[in-house]
């Protein structure tokens, strides 16, 4: 889509700037390229300083940094809203019906979350699975005689993209459009609004034509299923709910497992006893997800504060978001011993990498599914393989945390 | 010798994570929305105690009671 006249003329307005962070208590920034390059010392120190931390960026925001403090501003309701998730540079003004349920407060959370739930549930993944299997293979296929590949480009970021595009019914050939969508909106977006509103139109757009299509004839996809949906009182759904829902799937369910898949396989191959137990032992599988999603969480969500209040004994004021750091209450060794160690058969894991309360993902059955998959069938053909000392690993910026570069070297394989 | 076990998921509590149900399939089911709830009365059977123990550790709500009758 070209620019059109209305953002061509619009003024220039000047950013605020991000100079480097010299004290992380007082003046944290999440998009300092120290935080992006490896957050957990940071989480560390500010979580040794106070289990809240504030910053003047942003417009003012708060930083929950323990378990405690996460989980009682995640079931928190009252005070703190989901209007506004993502943390940014700017506040513009709240649009209704952004991408229910995300963006939802009760009481409306309730019903627009319980028409995306059943599509999502363990039983329903089961079915899908065959396919994602099938994605998976066929991209190992294009790379396994070459003996190297970046594991992050090359696989783990088509594996959500093509499984959520054959749910939805859209063209999975249409990947690389949807990748380029949620980079502006996720990464470009949080330092330029106009990145973002020009990324959300065309996605409006792009759905708007789905949308059109299926009123002529009905399919038996995720989008005449939004389509076919009742609200609680008997009413179809009006379009700017269902466009804002399948913003929401497209949006979340891609760079989030996209980076869970890609932090896991980078975790393997800088740990070969990890890697060859989870060969030698696939039983492992399931509380290896896990431990992967508690120790690299993909997913910081937001809120605003509504109210004042206290948390963890430290004062709230309104007018301030929250940067509702999931993966770094995922560290808090208060709650996980050995927090900084990954433990394959950890025991005991209630890790929060899908959220507390309310708004747990509605997409976790599916990311788990997937990681679970990905992992396997790369374990199945690429049992040995370790990062590529010539290339580089580099991870995203923003809230959604994961390589995007991730140079791997293996044994080629006709 | 440890008398019977019983589960239960609290429904104001449960949010749908279903590790419950990944982990002690056969002590919990779920809705169509994914949402948990004890199988039949909540009784475990003898052999599935650490089953149940496993699933209320790793419920991230707190949603799940183990009692010992």
């Amino acid at each position: 889509m070209s620019e059109s006249a209305s953002v061509a003329h619009e003024p220039e307005r000047s950013l605020p700037e991000h100079p480097p962070v010299t004290d992380w208590v007082n003046d944290f920034d999440h998009t300092d390229p120290r935080w992006t390059e490896n957050p957990f010392p940071i989480w560390e120190e500010l979580r040794g300083a106070s289990p809240v931390v504030h910053t003047q960026r942003f417009l003012g925001c708060y930083l929950p940094t323990t378990y405690e403090a996460v989980k009682a501003i995640a079931h928190d309701t009252e005070h703190f809203s989901s209007r506004r998730v993502v943390v940014r540079d700017e506040r513009p003004e709240v649009q209704r019906n952004a991408a229910p349920p995300i963006t939802s407060d009760p009481p409306e959370h309730k019903g627009a979350k319980q028409l995306l739930l059943p599509p999502f549930t363990p039983d329903a993944m089961k079915k899908l699975e065959p396919r994602v299997r099938a994605i998976c293979n066929e991209l190992i296929d294009d790379f396994i005689a070459d003996g190297k590949c970046d594991a992050a480009v090359r696989y783990a970021k088509y594996i959500p993209v093509q499984t959520i595009a054959h749910m939805l019914g859209i063209p999975e050939s249409d990947s690389d459009l949807f990748i380029h969508w949620i980079h502006q909106i996720l990464e470009l977006g949080i330092k330029d609004e106009r990145q973002l509103q020009q990324a959300v139109q065309e996605m409006s757009a792009y759905f708007v034509d789905h949308i059109e299509a299926r009123k002529q004839r009905p399919s038996d996809d995720l989008i005449s299923t939004l389509m076919s949906a009742k609200d609680k009182n008997g009413q179809p759904l009006d379009d700017s709910h269902v466009l804002g829902s399948l913003r929401l799937l497209l949006i979340a369910g891609i760079d989030t497992t996209w980076s869970a898949i890609g932090s896991s396989l980078w975790h393997l191959a800088k740990t070969p006893s990890d890697r060859e137990r989870l060969v030698k032992e696939p039983e492992l599988m399931p509380s290896a997800v896990e431990e992967l999603l508690r120790a690299y969480s993909p997913v910081t969500m937001a809120r605003e504060v509504m109210k004042e209040t206290t948390i963890s004994g430290c004062p709230i004021k309104p007018g301030n978001m929250v940067l509702l750091s999931f993966p770094a209450a995922n560290r808090d060794p208060a709650m996980f011993p050995d927090a900084e160690k990954v433990v394959l058969d950890r025991k005991e894991n209630r890790h929060a990498a899908f959220g507390l309360g309310i708004h747990r993902c509605v997409g976790s059955n599916l990311a788990r599914m997937e990681m679970t998959v990905a992992l396997e069938e790369w374990l199945k053909r690429i049992p040995d393989f370790r990062l590529d000392p010539a290339g580089k690993v580099s991870w995203s910026e923003g809230t959604v945390r994961g390589p995007r570069q991730l140079p791997m070297l293996f044994p080629a394989k006709a | 010798m440890a008398g019977k076990l019983r589960v239960h998921v609290d429904q104001e509590k449960c949010q749908g994570h279903a590790r419950c149900k990944s982990l002690a399939p056969e002590l919990f089911e779920l809705d169509e929305y994914g949402n948990a709830h004890e199988a039949g009365d909540g009784t475990v059977p003898p052999g599935l105690e650490d089953k149940a123990w496993l699933a209320q550790s790793n419920c991230p709500e707190i949603a799940i009671e183990v009692t010992e009758e």
